[in-house]
């Protein structure tokens, strides 16, 4: 555990995450003000201590709207990489597991997902689907699929060269059964990193969508809506913008170091370097 | 109880089909012990791979691997699944791969319990607990994890789990290759014992013949994907024909003897075997016909020794016919060697 409190990427990263967490927590049951209470005469206004970091232009409490976004583009994120995972992590197992003309199918239909734009393929779906969080969810839900089922195959044939895997063959265990049992357990902490890493990657999706109109819809907040609205006022208060910048940057940076240092703190080889 | 006959093994690699096993034929009795000795590359591991049904996808085999007399190499994959853990054990080189590092060795022992004997919980961690005292590590918490084990704990820890349901039949495919000296002798011994306590037949794999001569009533020498010299222990360590098997004694330590002589050269690449007899090359006592063609298994008509005691060697084999693969009625004991010019007997 030592090696835990050396690693500040993995601090930092995990109390920034933690952070955000539970600030998308604290937005379900609490935030200083309604997200979406209308205040028009007091609009744009600049930070005070009634609005510690000011008003949009109907009027709505900027930290209240932040809140609540961190709650709608967490979960949007989150869900998006379970689809992924979800489904991309039993193709890449099952690939490994079976190698030969099956393991090349599935690799060669993830080059061809990898060959699509993910972000414009997603505002794509979400644009013929319909927008929505829903939607969102599962077009960036989708181009995760390929991410981990390639990372999933890779280190899942690594652990399949490896002598305690014959042992188990040798043991009579079924292959399944030796994926879920003895492959799985040994490739999670790559699948850990990887998953934070493409939360990250959801985030700034989603923001992406929601700033096009295409994800999480109003009256609901999300960091991506907060951008495209402060984009109108951003000479006469610039602020707007700078916050939920300031959030998403902060959510995707915290995510980033958590996943770097996961990664050191599993990898044995850099944990002994260091 | 296991009869392997005429078993021939080729795998794919670039530039087509290499065969990796000839006409490998042996039988191993019930409660029966015998040595499979050879150099890395001779098809020693290939062998055991053959046996368990656990060849790389893609080989490609004949012959027959008859176990029970059921033939293993035509068996579905659920019926050897059946069969491996449960009525063939198998003991790994590496003790230090050879185990999951993410699970406690007690899980791990008890997971074939678990999977072929269909025990509870609580009565398969019992006998979890004591299988591992059987091998040795009573003081042992099986909470443990395999990287705070020793290396010779490790293997027991593998005997423990290739022991668990009950085989027959035990591969041990160089299991002390990876201990030092002093666990070496402490696991070949507690091999023999479980053997001959639960009367299960054992196939000991292994480069050193020393191991051999200290376990298995009968040895296999090969060379190459072939057996060369096959016999009772006795029989082959007080005449051994091949060259082959010769040279490999001379290579390893031993009290009596001097310095240890390499082999000169290697064992052939599967792919580019010269013709006739595979060690050839490497051979003292090669002559012109023994690149002609490959010398087959054959009796020693040694003087002074009975019928049944005999070489491969064709030059000084009087009968060329080979000999029939040994069958577990017949063959037990009966010293054959693959070479036109054995060495004669002492």
């Amino acid at each position: 555990m030592r090696g835990a409190w050396r690693s500040r990427n993995l601090l930092a990263g995990g109390a920034i995450t933690a952070l955000m967490v539970l600030i998308a927590l604290v937005s379900l049951v609490w935030t200083p003000y309604g997200p979406t209470q209308i205040d028009i005469v007091h609009r744009l206004a600049t930070p005070s201590a009634a609005h510690p970091l000011g008003t949009d232009l109907f009027g709505r409490d900027e930290l209240s709207m932040l809140m609540a976004g961190a709650q709608s583009s967490l979960s949007v994120a989150l869900i998006a990489v379970i689809v992924g995972a979800g489904i991309g992590v039993p193709i890449g197992a099952f690939a490994a597991a079976r190698g030969g003309v099956p393991d090349d199918l599935v690799m060669r239909a993830c080059d061809l997902a990898f060959a699509f734009p993910a972000l414009l393929t997603a505002v794509m779906i979400t644009a013929l689907a319909g927008p929505g969080a829903i939607n969102a969810m599962l077009a960036i839900g989708i181009f995760n699929i390929p991410v981990f089922a390639r990372i999933t195959r890779g280190a899942a044939r690594g652990v399949w060269g490896r002598e305690f895997i014959l042992a188990a063959r040798a043991a009579g265990r079924h292959d399944t059964a030796i994926t879920v049992l003895h492959v799985l357990p040994n490739i999670a902490a790559v699948l850990l990193v990887q998953a934070t890493i493409q939360f990250a990657l959801a985030i700034v999706a989603d923001a992406g969508l929601s700033y096009v109109g295409l994800g999480t819809q109003p009256p609901q907040p999300s960091w991506g809506r907060m951008l495209n609205d402060a984009q109108t006022f951003i000479w006469r208060a610039p602020l707007l913008a700078v916050f939920p910048g300031l959030a998403i940057t902060f959510a995707v940076l915290g995510l980033n170091l958590l996943g770097d240092g996961l990664q050191d703190l599993l990898d044995p080889r850099v944990r002994r370097a260091r | 109880m296991l009869a392997v006959e005429n078993l021939s093994v080729s795998l794919p690699m670039e530039g087509g089909r290499v065969p990796v096993l000839a006409d490998v034929s042996f039988a191993l009795a019930r409660g029966e012990s015998v040595g499979l000795v050879g150099e890395s590359g001779s098809g020693k591991s290939m062998t055991a791979l053959a046996i368990m049904g656990l060849l790389p996808p893609g080989a490609a085999t004949s012959g027959r691997v008859l176990f029970d007399g059921r033939d293993l190499l035509a068996a579905a994959e659920p019926e050897l699944c059946a069969i491996r853990g449960r009525r063939i054990g198998m003991v790994f080189q590496e003790p230090m791969t050879a185990l999951n590092p993410l699970m406690s060795i007690g899980a791990q022992v008890t997971e074939p319990l678990r999977l072929h004997l269909r025990l509870g919980r609580a009565e398969a961690e019992a006998r979890a607990r004591r299988l591992l005292a059987r091998v040795g590590l009573a003081q042992i918490d099986p909470h443990r994890h395999p990287h705070q084990l020793s290396g010779g704990q490790r293997q027991r820890v593998v005997i423990a789990i290739a022991l668990a349901c009950g085989p027959e039949l035990l591969i041990a495919d160089e299991p002390t290759t990876a201990l030092d000296v002093t666990m070496q002798a402490q696991v070949l011994d507690l091999l023999g014992e479980l053997a001959a306590e639960q009367g299960l037949a054992l196939l000991l794999i292994t480069h050193d013949l020393g191991v051999v001569s200290a376990t298995a009533a009968r040895v296999m020498v090969m060379y190459a994907g072939r057996v060369v010299e096959a016999g009772g222990t006795g029989a082959v360590f007080a005449a051994m024909a091949h060259p082959y098997t010769r040279a490999l004694f001379a290579a390893s330590p031993h009290e009596a003897g001097g310095r240890p002589a390499p082999i000169p050269g290697q064992v052939p690449d599967p792919q580019h075997r010269p013709p006739g007899c595979a060690f050839a090359p490497r051979c003292p006592r090669a002559q012109r016909d023994c690149v002609a063609t490959v010398p087959v298994l054959s009796p020693l008509p040694f003087k002074g020794r009975g019928l049944g005691e005999g070489s491969a060697c064709g030059a000084s084999a009087a009968s060329p016919a080979p000999s029939p693969p040994p069958s577990p009625a017949s063959g037990r004991g009966s010293h054959v060697a693959a070479c036109f010019h054995p060495h004669p007997a002492p």
